[in-house]
């Protein structure tokens, strides 16, 4: 009875031994992955055009809708929904470039990989200061566009909300083909031949949200299914991105 | 003694909770046999073998193209090697390439910095990524590689020498048992490269590791090194 209440007692501190060396290693993640961000918002915000470029870039192309179809807002208003997403779409592929090109430059992914650390959660930080920077500005203007092309005021909210949680999967997406494509040079076909097939859901997802939202539909459907999308995206884009980046390094 | 022994520790807990608990394991000796790497049709290493003992600095040299920079990315894992093997610790490296990183440093050609941010920054996240700072020992180590005046400045605007210089004190500060340089002395003065050797004489001297890759001969700081001739 003894020796058997011992060896329980031995299981159970070597469980708890286990358990706190994972809370660890998950501590040492999440500072890892904390740091990595905050470098990440830093130099974005002492390198402010590469910010500025994608929403510039946004702005024009749903302005150049009102000029080639019609300055009349009951012609604009049925195309809107697409209008945006494609624009938004575009942009967001237009900052892809940014995101992991500087660091391989400059070995700071070289670094990344030999840290000792998770490279996943090292991606997972990346991707979402990348977000950060370029999916939600691309929300918050997107009412701007939207007005002008006569979208009324109370479908905005909803439109906000599905660029927001639709561009999140584009970054995710995004992460996967820009480490694929890292060794090349002027990748930018290749990477938007990669992203932009794999973007189709989310475009008729987030298309549909915003018709919904315009026609004052409840839209909860269409968002869900993006937020799922996101959530797919967020639980196996950075492992991807790891083993793509691992690849490329070599 | 290490001076932040956490990535030390770490790593020798997970090398003694693994199936080759051998004794003498965490004094982390480096074994390479046979290394043997094609880089499209050339045959960039040719059969590499060596050991390396705690305290022990190896110098790599050879001319241009003779495969020193593969050779130390090879070492470092980043390139896997057609055939031959690197173990740490009487461990193939493969087995737990995670616990291994957290054991070496590697500094390439170029420093690992980033132009838009500071000195100073640069360093805090660095090395931040892998290990928790101590406060004060990052003015430290930028005052042991004369950075304490220019630390503030944005890393464009300083020379290649003072870059490196930066790059110095992140090894420094990394406190690791296994130290991969290629080139260290690249674009220093005198100074620096007494600097570099008194770097590696220490980090020797508390029973570290170190593979340099270099054209000119390490510092005479660094005593008897073993050397390793790469050929063409």
């Amino acid at each position: 009875m003894p020796a058997r209440v011992l060896a329980a007692d031995s299981a159970a501190g070597q469980g708890g031994a286990a358990d706190a060396s994972l809370a660890a290693d998950a501590g040492a993640a999440l500072r890892t992955a904390r740091l990595a961000l905050l470098r990440d918002l830093q130099l974005a915000f002492r390198q402010r055009s590469q910010l500025v470029q994608p929403l510039a870039f946004f702005a024009m192309v749903t302005l150049l809708f009102p000029l080639a179809i019609s300055p009349e807002l009951s012609r604009l208003r049925p195309v809107a929904p697409g209008v945006l997403w494609i624009a938004a779409l575009l942009a967001s592929l237009l900052a892809l470039e940014f995101l992991f090109r500087d660091d391989a430059h400059d070995g700071t992914l070289e670094q990344y990989a030999l840290s000792g650390q998770s490279l996943t959660w090292l991606m997972f930080a990346k991707t979402a200061a990348h977000w950060l920077l370029t999916g939600l500005p691309l929300a918050l203007m997107a009412p701007v566009a939207a007005l002008s092309l006569g979208v009324p005021a109370r479908a905005l909210p909803g439109i906000v909300a599905s660029v927001a949680v639709g561009s999140v999967t584009l970054s995710l997406i995004g992460s996967i083909g820009a480490a694929l494509t890292l060794g090349i040079k002027r990748s930018g076909t290749l990477l938007s031949l990669l992203t932009l097939p794999l973007s189709l859901p989310v475009l008729i997802f987030g298309a549909r949200a915003t018709e919904l939202a315009i026609n004052g539909a409840p839209l909860a459907a269409p968002l869900e299914l993006l937020a799922a999308l996101a959530v797919l995206g967020i639980t196996l884009a950075p492992l991807a991105a790891a083993a793509a980046v691992r690849i490329s390094l070599e | 003694m290490w001076r932040q022994p956490h990535e030390f520790g770490r790593l020798a807990r997970r090398i003694h909770s693994g199936p080759l608990d051998r004794e003498g394991m965490t004094h982390g000796n480096l074994q390479v046999e046979n290394l043997h790497l094609w880089r499209g049709d050339r045959h960039v290493l040719k059969g590499v073998s060596f050991s390396l003992a705690p305290g022990a600095c190896l110098e790599v040299t050879g001319p241009n193209g003779s495969g020193k920079t593969s050779l130390l990315r090879t070492l470092c894992g980043l390139i896997y090697p057609e055939e031959g093997r690197v173990s740490w610790g009487g461990q193939d490296v493969r087995a737990d390439l995670r616990a291994f990183h957290a054991a070496l440093a590697y500094l390439g050609h170029e420093p690992p910095l980033k132009a838009d941010l500071s000195a100073r920054e640069n360093l805090h996240f660095w090395i931040g990524v892998r290990r928790r700072l101590a406060p004060g020992e990052l003015d430290e180590a930028l005052a042991r590689v004369g950075a304490r005046t220019w630390c503030e400045r944005l890393v464009r605007t300083l020379s290649a020498g003072q870059k490196r210089r930066v790059a110095l004190a992140g090894l420094a500060l990394l406190a690791v048992p296994l130290w991969l340089l290629d080139e260290p002395t690249t674009n220093l003065d005198a100074e620096g490269r007494a600097l570099v050797g008194s770097l590696i004489a220490e980090q020797l001297a508390r029973g570290g590791s170190v593979v340099a890759a270099v054209h000119h001969e390490l510092p005479p700081e660094v005593r008897t090194p073993q050397r390793l001739e790469l050929a063409a």
